[in-house]
C-alpha cells in the first residue's frame, strides 16, 4: 500500500460520512451555479456583454451573447460542484475550486457589463490589477522574508505609513523620485530594526510589538503631515512620479503586453524581486539557513548558523522591502501624502502572504487575486450607467474574497514551525 | 605532522583549503583532555570540576544516571555553553569555544538526543546546512551534497538516501542522517549523547557496528549513556559521572553490578522483586480502536487489547507507533476515530476526560512537564489536580486549602519527595522527584486502572526503583495496570504480559521470559510468518 492511498483511507475515515471538505465545497459551488444561473435570468434579452482585448497595436472588440455566456458559465460552476461531491472527484479539489470560482466570477462581470454602451476593457483591467497588487507583493515578500526566518512582522501596515510618508517628503525636498525611494525604504528598514532588537532582543511577543509598531506610524506620520505638509504642501508634500517603461517590443505582445510591459518601475522591480527571493529562498545558503532558523532554530544553532543574526539581518531586509512598497502609495503616481493612506494595505499583504503559503510565487499570485478583484471593484462601481450591485458592497469584495482565500482556498498551511518563537540558547 | 595539525586545527582560512581536499577528517584521531570544568546553573553545580582524558581512536563511554551532568559537559565542550571555570584542551593546546562552530572547526562533531535536523528538510539540505557548497553562481550544489551522502553512506555502512525528508524517515535512519552529518564536517572526535534511547535492539546492534567502524578509521567517540549493557558491548574505557562529578572509571571487563554501583553510589537492585500476578476481571477491554495523528494517519490502527485487574500489560515498542496516541485515547484525550474502549465492561471512548477519571483510571503521562505537572503551582496544588472539586479537597464552587496542605505533607512523606516544604512549586524539583509527585497523585485513590505511560523517563536510578516498587504494589492491590514504555529493560522487569506493539496494532503479545532477541524482532515488525520478507515499507 502507498502512502498516498493510506493518507486518503485516514483521510475518509477520520471525517464521519458524507461532510468531507470536498463535498462542502461542492455544495457550495454548486449554490453559486445556481446564482450565477439566477443572475443570467435577469440579464435583458439579446444583450452583449462587450470586452476590449489589446490587440497587435490597438485594442479589438469582443461581443459574447451575455445571457447565454453567464448560462454556459453557471453551468460549469454547478458542474464543477458536482464534480466534487461525488466520491470520485475528491482528489481533484484545486483544479474544481479554480473552475468554480473563475466561471462564477466571469459569470458575474458579464451580467455586470450586460448592457448598451458599456465594455470591459480586459487589457486595462489587468494593467491596474497588477498596479493595485504592487505594494501587496512588496509587503508579502517583506512577510516571506520575516516569517521564513521565523519572525512575525504584523508592523507591514506602519513600514508601507512610513515609507508613503518618507518618499512624498524625501522625493518633494530633493524632486527626486529615486532618493524619495531609496529614503521611504530606509524608513521602512528603521521600523524593521525596532521589531527586531525588540523582538529579537528583548523577547517582547511579536504580534502585540508589531500592532504597537504600527500604531506608532500611524501616529507619527499622521503628527508630522499635519505640521509639516500641510502647512505647505507644494513645498513638501508634492512628490514626484517614478518613471514609466515601456519595453519596446514585448509591451505590443497582444492581450498581456501592455500590462506587463508598459508599467511603473515599481512593477518590474516587485516581479524582479519575486524571483529573486524565491531562488534565494530554495537555492541559495542564504535561504537554506533562513528555513532553518525559521523551522528548528536549534538546529540551525548546533552546526554554526547565527540564529539571531540570520533573524536580524531578514527583518531589515524585509522593512527595507516594504518601505518601497510604502514608497509606491506617494512617488507611485505623484500623489500627495495623506493621513493612513495606506487603508490597511498592509494587513492586506499579510493575508496575501499566508494565502500564498509563505513562498514567494504564491504572494504573487495571492496579491494579483486581491488586485485584481479590487481592479475590478473599481471598474464595476464607475462604469457608465452604474453598477446593479450598491457600491458600498462593491467595495467589500476585494476583502470577502481574501477572508474567502484564507479560510477556503488554502485550507490547512503550516507556518514555519519557529515563526514568532523568539530563540534563547539554554 | 605536527605543523600540519597547528594548520589545519589553529589556523584561519587555511584550514577551509586544506578540508576542501581531504573530504573527511584527516585520518587521524584526536586527543581530549578536559582539565577541571566547572559549570553552575544558579545554585546547582552541573559540572564540578571535571577531569577527563579521551585517547586518540578509543571509544570512551561516560556513565552516568539522567541528571549527573554528562549532556551538560558535553554541552561545554561542543561550545553549546560557556564553562564557568577549567579549560578544554586539544592535542595538547588549550582551546576555547564560543559556539558550536568553533568545536566544529576543532575537529569536534556532535549527535544530541534530541536530533538536531530540521525536519521540513531533505537528507541532504540537512548536511549541506552550515557548510553550504555554491555552484558558480552562488547556487547550493545539491548535488555534491547528495554524492558526500551516498559517499559516507557506503564507507561507513549507513543506509541513507539523500533525497528523502527527515521528517518522513525512521527514528533510527535520522539518527544515522545526524552522523553522516557530524562526519561530513571533517570531526575527528565524535560525541554520541544517548543515543541509543529511540533505537530497537536491532538498530542498537547496527549502531554499535556503525561505531566499531569509525573507531578502525581513526575517530576518537565519546559515549554517553546510563545503559550498562551497551557500554559494556562497545566501550574501551569507561568514566562513570555522578552528581555533576567524576567518581571513577572502570574497565569494559567490571560487571554491571559495580558498574551500577558506581553510577548510583550505593548498591542497587537491577531486578524488581515481584510475587506472580493474580489476574482478576477483566479491567479494560480494546477492540478495533484506531486513533489519528496530529496529520491524520492512523497512528493506533485496529488495535486488540485486553488487561485483567491485578496484573500488569507492559506495551513494548519503539517510540513512534502509536503508543502515546493509544494511552490518550484511553483517557479521552484524542478521539476514537473508530471502536471501543471498556473500562469494567462500560464503553468510555470518546467520552470526557473527567468521566475517565471518576471511572477510576489513573494516568502518568509520558510527557510529565507538558501534560503531568502544572510546573509554577506547588507540590500541594499539583497533587489535587484530579480531585481538587471533591470533598474532602473542596467541591464545585470552593476548595479546602488545610485539607489540600495537611494531605500534600503526608504524601510527601509517604512517597519520598525530596523538598523542603510542599508549598515549593513544582517545577524546583528534580526529574525524579515530580514523577513521584505525579505518582502520588494517581496512585493515592482507589484505581481500577493505571496507564503509566514511561513512567520512568528521565529519573535517577533511585526514583525508578520506587515507582517500580510502587508501580508492583499497585498491581497487588488489584489494579490493572497498562505499562507503555520504550525500554524494553523496564518491560520485561515489570510486565507480566508483554505486548508488543509495532505501526499501531499489537503484533503479538508474550510472556516477561521471551528472549530479547524475539522481541526485537518484534519490535521492527518481524513477525514468525514474515520472517523471509520482511515488513512492507511506506511510500512505495
Amino acid at each position: 500500500m502507498t502512502t498516498l492511498a493510506t493518507a486518503e483511507v485516514a483521510e475518509s475515515k477520520a471525517v464521519h460520512g458524507f461532510w468531507t471538505r470536498s463535498s462542502k465545497a461542492g455544495i457550495a459551488y454548486v449554490v453559486l451555479g445556481l446564482v450565477a444561473a439566477w443572475l443570467g435570468t435577469r440579464v435583458d434579452d439579446g444583450a452583449d456583454a462587450v470586452f476590449k482585448i489589446f490587440w497587435t497595436g490597438s485594442d479589438i472588440e469582443v461581443k459574447l451573447p451575455a445571457a447565454a455566456t453567464v448560462f454556459v458559465l453557471a453551468a460549469l460552476c454547478v458542474l464543477a460542484g458536482a464534480t466534487l461531491i461525488s466520491p470520485a472527484g475528491r482528489n481533484l479539489f484545486g483544479w474544481g475550486t479554480g473552475v468554480a470560482l473563475v466561471g462564477f466570477t466571469l459569470a458575474f462581470v458579464c451580467f455586470s457589463i450586460a448592457k448598451p454602451g458599456v465594455f470591459l476593457p480586459v487589457t486595462a483591467t489587468m494593467q491596474g490589477a497588477l498596479f493595485l497588487a504592487l505594494p501587496l507583493i512588496l509587503g508579502a515578500l517583506c512577510g516571506v522574508l520575516c516569517e521564513r526566518s521565523g519572525v512575525i512582522n504584523v508592523a507591514i501596515e506602519g513600514q508601507f505609513l512610513v515609507g508613503a510618508f518618507t518618499g512624498a517628503l524625501i522625493g518633494t525636498l530633493t524632486a527626486s523620485a529615486w532618493a524619495g525611494l531609496i529614503a521611504g525604504a530606509l524608513a521602512g528598514c528603521l521600523i524593521g530594526l525596532f521589531l527586531a532588537v525588540l523582538a529579537i532582543r528583548y523577547l517582547v511577543d511579536q504580534v502585540v510589538l508589531g500592532v504597537v509598531l504600527n500604531l506608532l506610524a500611524l501616529g507619527l506620520t499622521g503628527f508630522l503631515y499635519e505640521r509639516i505638509m500641510q502647512q505647505a504642501a507644494e513645498k513638501y508634500n508634492a512628490p514626484p512620479k517614478l518613471g514609466e517603461w515601456t519595453i519596446p517590443l514585448l509591451s505590443k505582445i497582444p492581450v498581456i503586453g501592455p500590462a506587463l510591459f508598459d508599467q511603473n518601475i515599481f512593477t518590474y522591480f516587485a516581479i524582479a524581486l519575486v524571483v529573486i527571493v524565491y531562488v534565494a529562498l530554495f537555492h541559495t545558503p542564504f535561504g537554506l539557513r533562513t528555513r532553518a532558523v525559521g523551522e528548528h532554530p536549534a538546529a540551525a544553532d548546533s552546526v554554526g548558523v547565527r540564529v539571531n543574526w540570520v533573524r536580524f539581518r531578514n527583518v531589515l531586509m524585509g522593512g527595507l522591502i516594504a518601505g518601497v512598497g510604502g514608497a509606491f502609495f506617494t512617488i507611485g503616481s505623484a500623489i500627495a501624502f495623506n493621513k493612513n493612506m495606506t487603508v490597511g494595505k498592509g494587513f492586506i499583504a499579510l493575508a496575501v502572504l499566508i494565502v500564498g503559503r509563505w513562498n514567494p510565487i504564491g504572494a504573487l499570485l495571492g496579491a494579483l487575486l486581491f488586485g485584481f478583484t479590487d481592479q475590478l471593484q473599481i471598474f464595476l462601481s464607475s462604469m457608465p450607467g452604474g453598477s446593479p450591485i450598491p457600491s458600498q458592497f462593491l467595495s467589500m469584495l476585494p476583502y470577502i474574497v481574501t477572508i474567502f482565500a484564507v479560510a477556503g482556498l488554502v485550507g490547512k498551511v503550516r507556518a514555519p514551525a519557529a515563526d514568532g518563537v523568539p530563540y534563547v540558547k539554554s | 605532522m605536527s605543523v600540519l595539525v597547528t594548520g589545519t586545527r589553529y589556523g584561519g582560512y587555511l584550514p577551509v583549503l586544506h578540508r576542501r581536499r581531504t573530504a573527511h577528517g584527516r585520518g587521524f584521531p584526536l586527543r581530549l583532555e578536559l582539565r577541571g570544568i566547572t559549570k553552575k546553573f544558579g545554585a546547582l553545580v552541573a559540572n564540578d570540576h571535571i577531569d577527563l582524558i579521551v585517547e586518540p581512536g578509543e571509544i570512551h563511554a561516560l556513565l552516568g544516571e539522567n541528571g549527573a551532568g554528562k549532556s551538560t559537559l558535553m554541552n561545554v565542550l561542543y561550545g553549546l555553553l560557556t564553562p564557568d571555570e577549567g579549560e578544554i584542551l586539544i592535542d595538547d593546546v588549550p582551546r576555547t569555544f564560543g559556539s558550536p562552530r568553533d568545536a566544529l572547526r576543532a575537529g569536534i562533531g556532535m549527535v544530541h538526543q534530541h536530533f538536531m535536523l530540521v525536519p521540513v528538510f531533505t537528507v541532504a539540505e540537512n548536511i549541506m546546512l552550515g557548510r553550504e557548497k555554491t555552484t558558480g553562481l552562488a547556487f547550493l550544489d545539491r548535488r555534491a551534497a547528495r554524492r558526500e551522502v551516498r559517499e559516507l553512506s557506503e564507507r561507513y555502512g549507513l543506509d541513507v538516501n539523500p533525497d528523502a525528508v527527515v521528517e518522513d524517515i525512521p527514528v533510527g535512519v535520522q539518527q544515522r542522517v545526524e552522523i553522516i552529518k557530524a562526519l561530513t564536517s571533517d570531526c575527528d572526535l565524535l560525541i554520541l549523547d544517548e543515543p541509543t534511547a529511540v533505537l530497537t535492539p536491532g538498530e542498537i546492534e547496527d549502531l554499535l557496528e556503525v561505531m566499531r567502524t569509525l573507531r578502525d578509521d581513526g575517530k576518537s567517540i565519546v559515549f554517553i549513556t546510563h545503559k550498562l549493557k551497551e557500554v559494556k558491548a562497545i566501550a574501551d574505557k569507561i568514566t562513570v559521572v555522578r552528581r555533576g562529578t567524576i567518581v571513577g572509571t572502570a574497565a569494559p571487563s567490571a560487571s554491571e553490578d559495580e558498574l551500577a554501583a558506581m553510577m548510583v553510589g550505593r548498591e542497587v537492585s537491577l531486578t524488581v522483586d515481584k510475587d506472580p500476578a493474580v489476574p482478576g476481571e477483566e479491567v479494560l477491554s480494546i477492540s478495533g480502536l484506531t486513533v489519528t495523528d496530529e496529520r491524520g494517519q492512523h497512528a493506533v490502527d485496529g488495535l486488540d487489547l485486553e488487561l485483567r485487574a491485578g496484573e500488569i500489560l507492559g506495551i513494548a515498542g519503539v517510540q513512534g507507533n502509536g503508543q502515546t496516541e493509544l494511552a490518550e485515547a484511553i483517557m479521552a484525550l484524542r478521539p476514537a476515530v473508530t471502536g471501543t474502549i471498556r473500562v469494567n465492561g462500560v464503553d468510555i471512548s470518546n467520552s470526557k476526560t473527567s468521566k475517565v477519571i471518576e471511572s477510576g483510571v489513573g494516568y502518568v503521562p509520558e510527557d510529565r512537564s507538558a501534560d503531568g505537572l502544572v510546573k509554577s503551582f506547588s507540590i500541594a496544588e499539583n497533587l489535587v489536580l484530579n480531585q481538587y472539586n471533591r470533598a474532602p479537597f473542596g467541591n464545585s464552587l470552593t476548595i479546602n486549602p488545610d485539607v489540600i496542605a495537611k494531605t500534600a505533607d503526608e504524601r510527601v512523606e509517604e512517597y519520598d519527595v525530596r523538598t523542603l516544604s510542599s508549598r515549593a512549586p513544582v517545577g524546583s524539583l528534580s526529574g525524579g522527584n515530580q514523577q513521584k509527585v505525579i505518582v502520588a497523585r494517581e496512585m493515592s485513590r482507589k484505581l481500577n486502572l493505571l496507564v503509566a505511560a514511561q513512567p520512568t523517563r528521565g529519573v535517577d536510578v533511585g526514583s525508578i526503583e520506587f515507582i517500580h516498587k510502587r508501580i508492583i504494589a499497585e498491581r497487588d492491590t488489584g489494579t490493572g495496570v497498562l505499562l507503555i514504555s520504550s525500554e524494553l529493560d523496564e518491560v520485561l522487569a515489570l510486565s507480566d504480559r508483554v505486548a508488543v506493539m509495532y505501526r499501531g496494532k499489537i503484533l503479538a503479545t508474550v510472556g516477561p521470559d521471551t528472549p530479547r532477541e524475539k522481541i526485537g524482532r518484534l519490535m521492527a515488525g518481524v513477525t514468525e510468518d514474515s520472517e523471509t520478507s520482511p515488513s512492507e515499507e511506506p511510500g512505495a
